[in-house]
C-alpha cells in the first residue's frame, strides 16, 4: 500500500527516492540521524549510493561532486552539521549545482541540545556561508510534506540549479504520521550542458572561481537575477481562517501546527484569529504579509522556536504599518496552544 | 614507448580557454615552479595511456587551483582540502572513469588531512598527486604542515620550531599504514633522473587508476621558488639538500600486482522498479469499515506514558498504525531529548478526521498511564470528561480526578499471565478498542503480521492473545 | 627536413619564462640564456644550434607545457642520460 506510517525523517528519504535522488552523503546527528539511516536502508535496494562521510564537511563536498557529476543528490543534518556545511553550500551555490539539504533543527548555540528549535533560520534562509547567494528554503510541517517537499526540492534545485533546503525542526523529523507515497518521477532532467561526465562530449567544468573582477561581477549578476526570478515564481504559503482575521499568528514548521490548534481554540471563543504559515522561507511571502493591513488585520504575532529570526522578515514585509509582536520558546520547549491564546489575549485583550 | 618528438602533450588543452586575459598559451605558474613540471608529466601520461576522454581531474585550492585551465579532461575546482571528498563522489558517480585529485601540502595535509585519510582508508578509486613544496605558495609563503624544522616562512619568521609548530608531516609514511591504499610512493623533481622516476610513478598511478585498482598516492617533492625566495635552479638544490633527508624517497606501499579492480556499481535510476523494491504496493488502500464510535472518541488526543521498556512507544505507534487503517489521520510524537535518557518515556498520539494541529497531547482526551510517576505527572492535564486508563498492576494509588472516566486495568499482570510482559502494548490496544469502540479486535489481529513484520509467528500469535485479553478484560469488568 | 637537424631542441621565446631549469639540466650545455628579452621581459633560453644529444632533459625539466620541443628520431624517455 502506498499509505505508510513514518517519521518525517524517513518521509524525506522516501520523497528523495521518488524524486530520483541517486546518492546520499551524510554524517549522523540527532535529531536527523534517521535520514541517514533510512537512506542506508533504502538506497542500496534501489542500486543507489549511500555513503556515511567522515564529517559534514566531507558530506557536502561529496554532494558537490555528485551534483557536478549530474546526479540528484542529498544530504541531511542538524544545526552544528549545517554550520560545518556552510562553506560547501556556498561552493554549490557558486558553481550553480543543484542539491537538496535537509536540516532538522535542534537547540543551540554550541552543542545546545537535541530538542526542537528553529534557530537555524538565519543561517539557512539568509545564506549562512560566504558570498552573495541564497538557498531556496521549504518548510514542511508534516510527514507528508516532508516527503512531498523533498520531492519538490529536487525539482526546484534542478530548475534553478541551486541548493534547496528542506528546513524543519525535531518535532517534524521525529513525528510519525501517515504518508501517501507519491509516484516516482518518470525521468530526470538533462544536465549534459554543465555536468562532468568524463567523456569526450561533456568535458565540462564545475567551478566557482572567477579571478577577473568583471567576470565575478557578471556571474554574481546572473545569480542575483536567478534569486529575483525565484522570488517572483516560487513563493508558497498556507492560510487558515484568514478571511476575516483581525489577529494573525505567523509561524512555520511544527509551530504552525500548534498555531492552528490555537486558532481553532480562539475561534471557538469568537476571537477572529487566523494563521499565516510561510511554506517557502526564501522566497519569503513578502507581498502576502504586506497585504495584511489592507485585509483588516490589526495585530500580528510571530511565534518561533528562536529568539526572533523570522520576525525580522515579517516586520520587513509589514513595512512598519503594523509591527509584529513576537512570542518564542527555546531550548527544546514547544509552546502549547493555550500559551498562544493566552499570549494573544494578554497582548490584544478580548478582541472582537 | 619510443617518441620522435617531445612536445606539449595532448593531455593539455590546445588553447587555455578558461584562462582569463590574453595569455591563453602559457601557464599562470611562476618561472621554475614544480607544479608545471608535474603537470607536464601527468598530461603526457594521460595522452600515452589513452585516457584523455575518460579522466576527471579535480583542482584544489592552492597555486594549482587553476590546473583546470590546462587539462583536457572533465574538470572540477573544489574547496580547500576537499578534493578527496569530492573525488569520492565523482568516482562513485562514474565508477568506470579515472579520477585524479591534484593537491598541495596545505590543501592535503593540513585543512584536508582527514579527507585524504578517509578516502585512502575507503580505498577510493582515485589517483592522488600530492605536491609537497614545504610551503603555502598561493597565499604568499606561510608555513605548511610539511615545512622543515628551522625553515623560515612568513608565519615562522624565526624558523619552524618543533616545540610550537610540530614536525614536518610525512604523508606517505602515514597513508602507507592503512590497509586499503594500493600504491604509495614519494618521488622528487629536483633533477632530471628524479623527474624520470617521477614520470614513472605518475604513469604507474594512472595505469592502476585506469585498471580501477583503488587508491593511488604519489607524493612529489617540488619547488616553490617564489615562496622560498630562492631562484629556480638553486631551489632544485634546496630540495636535494634540505628536503630529501626529511622526506626519504621510495615506494612506501605497492600491492599493484595483487590488487584486483575495485568494482562499484553504477548508480541506477529506474522508476519502474522503485515501488516494487521498496515494498510499496500499487493496490489502492482499502479502509476497514468503522464501527459505532461514540462522539467523544471520534477525535482522539492521547498521551501514553510509563517507564522506558514498558512498550510505551510501541503502544503509541500501534494505536496510530491501526487507526490509519480505518482511514483516520494520525500522528505519533515521541518525547525525545532530555527525558529519553531518564528512564521515563511518553508519546503523544492524535487520531482524527481532518488536519491534525498541535502534535503534542498537552491536554489529552485519553491518558494511558503505565506507571505511578506518569499518572502523577499527567492526570491533571486530562480534559474534563476525558478518559484515564491506568496500569493497576504497578500503580498503587488512586487517581484524584472525579470529572473523568477511569479504567483501572492490570495491564502488566495480564501480559504476565500470557507469559511475556513485553506484550503489554497489545493488551493496551485491546483495552483501547473495547473502551473507545474505535477498533475491531479482529481487524487488529489481522494487522499484526504487518505491525510485527519479520517477527516469528509465535510472537504474532502471542500478541493476538494479548489484544483479546485486553479487550475481554474491559468487556468483563466495566 | 634532413637528418642533420636531429636531434635538436627548440625554445619558443614567447612561452619561455627564463627560469633556467632547462639550461641547468642539459648535460651537453647546449642551451643558454639569450641576451635578448622576450615580450614578458625574460631572457629566454636558446639552443646554441648544435650538440644536442636528444636526452629530453630540457623538455621534462621545463615547467611550461609548450616552451620547449625536442625533435628526435629514436628516443626512449625511460632511458636516463
Ligand atoms: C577555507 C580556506 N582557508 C584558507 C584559504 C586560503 N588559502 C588558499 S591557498 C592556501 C594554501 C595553499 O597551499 P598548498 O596547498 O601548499 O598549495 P601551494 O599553493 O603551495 O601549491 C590557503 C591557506 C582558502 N582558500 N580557503
Ligand atoms: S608561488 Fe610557488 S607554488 Fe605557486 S606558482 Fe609560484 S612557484 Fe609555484
Ligand atoms: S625550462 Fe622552460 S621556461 Fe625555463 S628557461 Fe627553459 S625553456 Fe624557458
Amino acid at each position: 500500500m502506498a499509505r505508510m506510517l513514518m517519521k518525517g525523517n524517513y518521509a524525506a528519504v522516501y520523497g528523495a527516492a521518488m524524486a530520483g535522488c541517486t546518492a546520499y552523503y551524510g554524517y549522523p546527528i540527532t535529531p536527523a540521524s534517521e535520514i541517514a539511516e533510512s537512506a542506508a536502508a533504502l538506497f542500496p535496494k534501489l542500486g543507489r549510493i549511500f555513503l556515511q562521510a567522515e564529517s559534514e564537511v566531507a558530506a557536502i563536498n561529496m554532494v558537490y561532486g555528485a551534483a557536478g557529476s549530474g546526479q540528484r543528490v542529498m544530504t541531511g543534518s542538524s544545526g552544528p552539521g549545517i554550520s560545518l556545511k556552510s562553506e560547501g553550500i556556498s561552493y554549490c551555490a557558486g558553481a550553480a549545482l543543484p542539491c537538496v539539504i535537509v536540516d532538522i533543527m535542534r537547540g543551540g548555540p554550541g552543542l545546545g541540545n537535541i530538542g526542537p528549535e528553529q534557530s537555524d533560520y538565519n543561517q539557512v534562509v539568509k545564506g549562512g556561508g560566504h558570498g552573495n547567494y541564497k538557498n531556496i528554503v521549504l518548510a514542511p510541517n508534516s510527514s507528508q510534506e516532508m516527503c512531498d517537499y523533498t520531492m519538490l526540492a529536487f525539482e526546484l534545485a534542478d530548475k534553478y540549479r541551486t541548493p534547496v533546503f528542506v528546513l524543519t525542526d525535531g518535532v517534524i523529523g521525529q513525528m510519525m504520521e501517515s504518508v501517501t507515497i507519491p509516484e516516482p518521477v518518470k525521468e530526470l532532467p538533462d544536465k549534459s550542458d554543465y555536468a562532468v561526465f568524463g567523456n569526450p562530449l561533456h568535458k565540462n567544468l564545475v567551478n566557482s572561481i572567477y579571478i577577473d573582477h568583471d567576470d565575478l561581477e557578471a556571474w554574481n549578476m546572473v545569480l542575483y537575477k536567478k534569486y529575483q526570478q525565484i522570488e517572483e515564481n516560487e513563493v508558497r504559503f498556507e492560510e487558515y481562517m484568514m478571511d476575516d482575521a483581525e489577529i494573525v499568528v505567523v509561524g512555520y514548521g511544527s509551530v504552525s501546527r500548534v498555531l492552528r490548534t490555537a486558532v481553532d481554540d480562539a475561534r471557538a471563543k469568537g476571537v477572529k484569529m487566523g494563521l499565516f504559515r510561510p511554506i517557502t522561507l526564501f522566497p519569503f511571502p513578502v507581498n502576502e504579509i504586506a497585504a495584511f493591513p489592507g485585509r483588516g488585520v490589526k495585530h500580528v504575532l510571530t511565534v518561533e522556536l528562536s529568539t526572533g529570526q523570522m520576525v525580522d522578515d515579517v516586520n520587513l514585509a509589514l513595512g512598519g504599518v503594523i509591527k509584529s509582536d513576537l512570542y518564542f520558546r527555546l531550548g527544546g520547549n514547544v509552546p502549547s496552544a493555550d500559551e498562544i491564546t493566552g499570549k494573544v489575549s494578554e497582548l490584544y485583550g478580548e478582541v472582537k | 614507448m619510443k617518441k620522435t618528438v617531445l612536445r606539449k602533450p595532448k593531455g593539455f588543452i590546445d588553447v587555455y580557454k578558461h584562462k582569463p586575459g590574453a595569455e591563453k598559451d602559457r601557464t599562470h605558474y611562476c618561472p621554475g615552479c614544480g607544479h608545471g613540471i608535474l603537470h607536464k608529466l601527468i598530461a603526457e601520461a594521460i595522452e600515452d595511456l589513452d585516457i584523455i576522454d575518460d579522466t576527471i581531474l579535480i583542482s584544489p585550492v592552492g597555486c594549482s587551483v587553476f590546473a583546470y585551465y590546462y587539462f583536457d579532461t572533465g574538470n572540477f575546482q573544489v574547496a580547500h582540502g576537499r578534493a578527496p571528498a569530492v573525488g569520492t563522489a565523482v568516482s562513485r558517480a562514474n565508477p568506470d572513469k579515472v579520477v585524479i585529485s591534484y593537491q598541495g601540502d596545505g590543501d592535503l595535509a593540513a585543512i584536508g588531512g582527514n579527507n585524504i585519510l578517509q578516502a585512502a582508508n575507503r580505498g577510493e578509486n582515485i589517483a592522488v598527486f600530492f605536491v609537497n613544496n614545504a610551503i603555502y605558495g598561493m597565499t604568499g609563503g606561510q608555513m605548511a604542515p610539511t615545512t622543515l624544522l628551522e625553515q623560515i616562512t612568513t608565519t615562522t619568521p624565526y624558523g619552524r620550531n618543533a616545540n610550537t609548530d610540530g614536525f614536518p608531516m610525512k604523508m606517505c609514511e602515514v597513508l602507507s599504514q592503512l590497509s586499503a591504499p594500493t600504491y604509495v610512493e614519494r618521488v622528487s623533481l629536483h633533477d632530471a633522473p628524479h623527474i624520470r622516476r617521477t614520470r614513472a610513478a605518475v604513469r604507474k598511478a594512472l595505469q592502476n587508476a585506469k585498471e580501477r585498482k583503488g587508491f593511488q598516492f604519489v607524493e612529489v617533492l617540488s619547488t616553490c621558488p617564489s615562496g622560498w625566495k630562492i631562484d629556480p635552479v638553486k631551489s632544485m638544490e634546496w630540495v636535494k639538500e634540505k628536503m630529501l633527508p626529511q622526506f626519504p624517497l621510495g615506494v612506501y606501499k605497492d600491492v599493484s600486482n595483487e590488487a584486483v579492480a575495485v568494482e562499484r556499481p553504477v548508480p541506477i535510476f529506474d522508476p519502474a522498479i522503485v515501488w516494487e523494491k521498496l515494498g510499496i504496493s500499487s493496490v489502492a488502500d482499502v479502509d476497514f469499515p468503522r464501527g459505532d464510535v461514540p462522539d467523544e472518541y471520534r477525535k482522539m488526543s492521547i498521551r501514553v506514558a510509563g517507564f522506558g521498556g514498558q512498550g510505551i512507544m510501541v503502544t503509541g505507534q500501534a494505536l496510530a498504525s491501526v487507526a490509519l487503517e480505518y482511514g483516520y489521520n494520525v500522528s505519533w510524537l515521541p518525547s525525545y531529548g532530555p527525558e529519553m535518557r531518564g528512564g521515563t518515556a511518553n508519546c503523544s498520539v492524535n487520531i482524527q478526521d481532518g488536519t491534525i494541529g498541535a502534535a503534542e497531547a498537552v491536554k489529552p482526551g485519553l491518558l494511558l498511564a503505565m506507571n505511578r510517576p506518569s499518572l502523577e505527572k499527567f492526570e491533571k492535564f486530562i480534559v474534563p470528561g476525558g478518559t484515564l486508563i491506568y496500569n493497576s498492576t504497578l500503580i498503587d494509588i488512586k487517581p484524584v480526578r472525579n470529572d473523568i472516566k477511569v479504567f483501572a486495568i492490570p495491564i502488566t499482570g495480564i501480559a504476565d499471565e500470557l507469559g511475556n510482559t513485553r506484550v503489554q502494548s497489545l493488551v493496551n490496544i485491546g483495552a483501547y478498542a473495547a473502551i473507545t469502540g474505535m477498533f475491531n479486535v479482529d481487524h487488529v489481529v489481522e494487522l499484526l503480521p504487518k505491525l510485527f513484520k519479520g517477527k516469528k509467528q509465535a510472537i504474532i500469535d502471542l500478541n493476538a492473545k494479548a489484544v483479546k485479553a485486553g479487550y475481554d478484560y474491559v468487556k468483563e469488568n466495566f | 627536413m634532413t637528418d642533420a637537424k636531429y636531434p635538436r631542441s627548440e625554445v619558443d621565446p614567447d612561452k619561455c619564462k627564463g627560469c633556467g631549469l632547462c639550461i641547468a639540466a642539459c648535460p651537453k650545455k647546449v642551451l643558454v640564456f639569450s641576451p635578448k628579452l622576450n615580450s614578458k621581459g625574460y631572457h629566454y633560453a636558446e639552443y646554441v644550434g648544435s650538440g644536442c644529444v636528444g636526452c629530453g632533459n630540457c623538455f621534462y625539466n621545463c615547467p611550461e607545457p609548450d616552451a620547449i620541443t625536442v625533435y628526435l628520431r629514436n628516443y626512449d624517455p625511460e632511458k636516463v642520460v
